[in-house]
């Protein structure tokens, strides 16, 4: 049952800063600074985290389509970072991605058939009339109708471009499929829906999730797992349930006060954190978070906590668990 | 209990219904349907169109041939015989302005199509793969751009030697800047598109996203800078002949029998006007065209 699909450790990705007439590079944007996490088998891990923490930048690592500085990930029991552009193009098959903007992932010259069929024809799969009957059928098992074929993507609602989306993922028979903000594009009502046939989809056909949002509540009720991401590090990770009983990272505890809870009897203490997110180009030294951190200490100044297990599956990145205190 | 909502039924996937399919408009229907719309721009198409069947009739509809010479005829007016009068050789004007539009379009469509086929191919080189040979093409266009593009194609025909073949040659190579970097701009704003993102993510190769994803997106441009690049070529090719570093004398190029009867202006000014009526008309029918094919093809003009 616990067995790992995907590994990942100390993933880091820079970004060069180029500057000046020769283009000299003058600087790099940390995006990913040390990020180690696992899947297991069918679970969904969430990754939840402000604007600009990584989190995509993260996912789009996973696939190579941006190339990881740094670490390593293991796929499947095979070294993703280290294969060539052909045997990573077909490792893709196993890896595929719903993004978040349902405008404009789908290409508006094709048909929604041409969308979903074309990573089949790249991954040589059956012939054409095969392919063609499997299109009809993932229209239906995402939710839409069959005769929705011939059309443009132009034609469909946000949500159902969405589902468009996830037919074209769910076509080649992925193991794991990472879901960049799948939901952040849709409205409120159309994203509990989205939620469901992912969900759904999951048991149906014994997925992997990688599920990343910046909605507390989105992540809850989809993931297995989640992860908080500051400034390209994971600063906590754990079991759903665990992290919203109780949060350890006070970045963790932050967010989850900021979540709104339907009791207008139920006063919550707001932890309000002061400042901007440092520029990930120029991070504070030591733990990234202390310069808003509203239990910093000393040592958070100079040493960057170690992410590690405090619990049993819990795993944090804060100096206020340290052993020797 | 009657349906209320008209849904179509799902239908499994070995129903007989299963295959149906409903008509749907492609972008290229919808860009038709707004481009049908256009009053200005159906007008240029029909202009352009009738010097096409002009052009492809000659034979039949030009009253004489169009190099027939009556030297007892010379320079006569406008008449019942000779509807746009002769020109000093005494050769019927008409059949040589409906001769002239097989030149001139000849010119015209070979010279963009050379051109854009270059251009295009330059333009995704240079916009796909970027770094060193982005800025190698990049500056080329640049130092042909900045010549004044007839000072160019003068030099080139004086290197290749003048003749309608090498206008049209000349013609082609001044264009190409036009068409690679419009291609290359194209190509650089399609290529951060999420669903080339998408692409890759599916496992495809560069090649297959170039010619399946980043160049259909970016055709719709190339014809419309074509249609608009016809009309100044046939401009350039009149100007090349009319300086006679194009079409020689007997052709009955526009340009050039502009040239040949500047001298009859006062006398005789049938002999310019009705050439130059149809450089005119052409250039105006394929600039009324070309602004309305931008009109119906530009992605932000869609909702």
């Amino acid at each position: 049952m616990t067995e790992k699909l995907l590994e990942v450790q100390d993933l880091k990705k820079y970004f060069p800063i180029k500057g000046g007439i020769l283009g000299r590079q003058v600087g790099q944007v940390k995006a990913i600074n040390g990020v180690s996490f696992y899947i297991n088998k069918g679970e969904t891990l969430g990754l939840v985290g402000e604007s600009g923490c990584g989190k995509s930048t993260t996912g789009r690592s996973l696939l190579r389509l941006i190339e990881p500085t740094e670490g390593t990930i293991t796929f499947d029991g095979k070294e993703v970072t280290s294969l060539s552009g052909r045997e990573m193009r077909k490792m893709r098959r196993d890896m595929q991605m719903v993004f978040q903007d349902p405008f404009a992932s789908l290409n508006p010259r094709h048909t929604v058939e041409r969308i979903i069929e074309e990573p089949m024809i790249v991954h040589k799969m059956g012939t054409s009339a095969e392919r063609k009957k499997r299109v009809r059928e993932l229209l239906e098992v995402v939710g839409l109708n069959s005769y929705h074929a011939k059309r443009y993507a132009h034609q469909f609602s946000g949500g159902q471009r969405q589902r468009i989306g996830i037919a074209r993922a769910l076509a080649v028979k992925p193991k794991l499929i990472i879901a960049d903000e799948p939901v952040s594009a849709l409205d409120v009502s159309i994203q509990s829906q989205v939620l469901n046939l992912l969900e759904d989809l999951q048991n149906e056909f014994n997925l992997t999730y990688l599920f990343i949002a910046h909605d507390l509540s989105v992540v809850k009720h989809i993931s297995d797992r989640v992860g908080v991401m500051y400034l390209g590090q994971l600063v906590e990770l754990t079991e759903s349930d665990k992290l919203y009983a109780n949060p350890k990272h006070p970045y963790t505890r932050a967010l989850l006060s900021a979540v709104p809870i339907a009791d207008p009897e139920f006063e919550q203490e707001r932890i309000v954190l002061r400042g901007d997110v440092p520029s990930p180009s120029n991070p504070p030294k030591g733990c990234p978070f202390h310069t808003r951190c509203p239990e910093a200490m000393d040592i958070c100044k100079s040493v960057n906590p170690a992410f590690r297990e405090d619990d049993e599956g819990h795993y944090v990145a804060c100096h206020l668990y340290d052993e020797d205190k | 209990m009657p349906e209320l909502a008209p849904e179509k039924q799902k239908l499994p996937p070995d129903h007989p219904g299963f295959e149906v399919e409903e008509k749907v408009s492609s972008p290229w229907l919808e860009a038709w349907k707004s481009f049908k719309k256009n009053k200005l721009a159906i007008t240029g198409a029909v202009i352009v169109l009738l010097f096409i069947l002009m052009a492809l009739l000659a034979d039949f509809i030009a009253p004489y041939g169009m190099n027939e010479q009556s030297l007892a005829d010379k320079n006569l007016a406008p008449s019942s015989e000779h509807w746009f009068g002769t020109d000093d050789f005494g050769r019927d004007i008409l059949s040589r302005v409906i001769f002239g539009a097989r030149i001139s379009l000849w010119v015209g469509f070979f010279a963009v199509l050379g051109s854009a086929v270059v251009g295009s191919l330059l333009g995704i080189i240079a916009g796909y793969f970027g770094r060193w040979v982005d800025t190698i093409i990049s500056r080329i266009f640049d130092i042909m751009l900045a010549f004044p593009s007839i000072l160019l194609a003068i030099a080139v025909v004086a290197v290749l030697g003048p003749s309608l073949r090498n206008a049209l040659i000349a013609i082609a190579i001044i264009n190409i800047p036009n068409f690679g970097r419009l291609v290359r701009s194209r190509v650089l704003s399609v290529k951060e598109e999420e669903y080339i993102m998408s692409a890759k993510a599916i496992g495809m190769s560069n090649g297959r996203i170039l010619f399946s994803h980043v160049l259909p997106n970016s055709i719709a441009p190339i014809i419309v800078q074509g249609t608009l690049a016809i009309a100044t070529a046939i401009i350039e090719a009149a100007a090349l002949g009319f300086l006679g570093l194009g079409a020689q004398p007997p052709q009955p190029e526009w340009g050039k029998m502009l040239a040949d009867s500047r001298q009859y202006i006062i006398q005789a000014p049938w002999t310019v006007f009705f050439p130059g009526l149809a450089i005119m008309l052409t250039v105006l029918g394929f600039n009324l065209m070309g602004d309305g094919l931008r009109d119906a093809l530009d992605p932000r003009m869609k909702n």
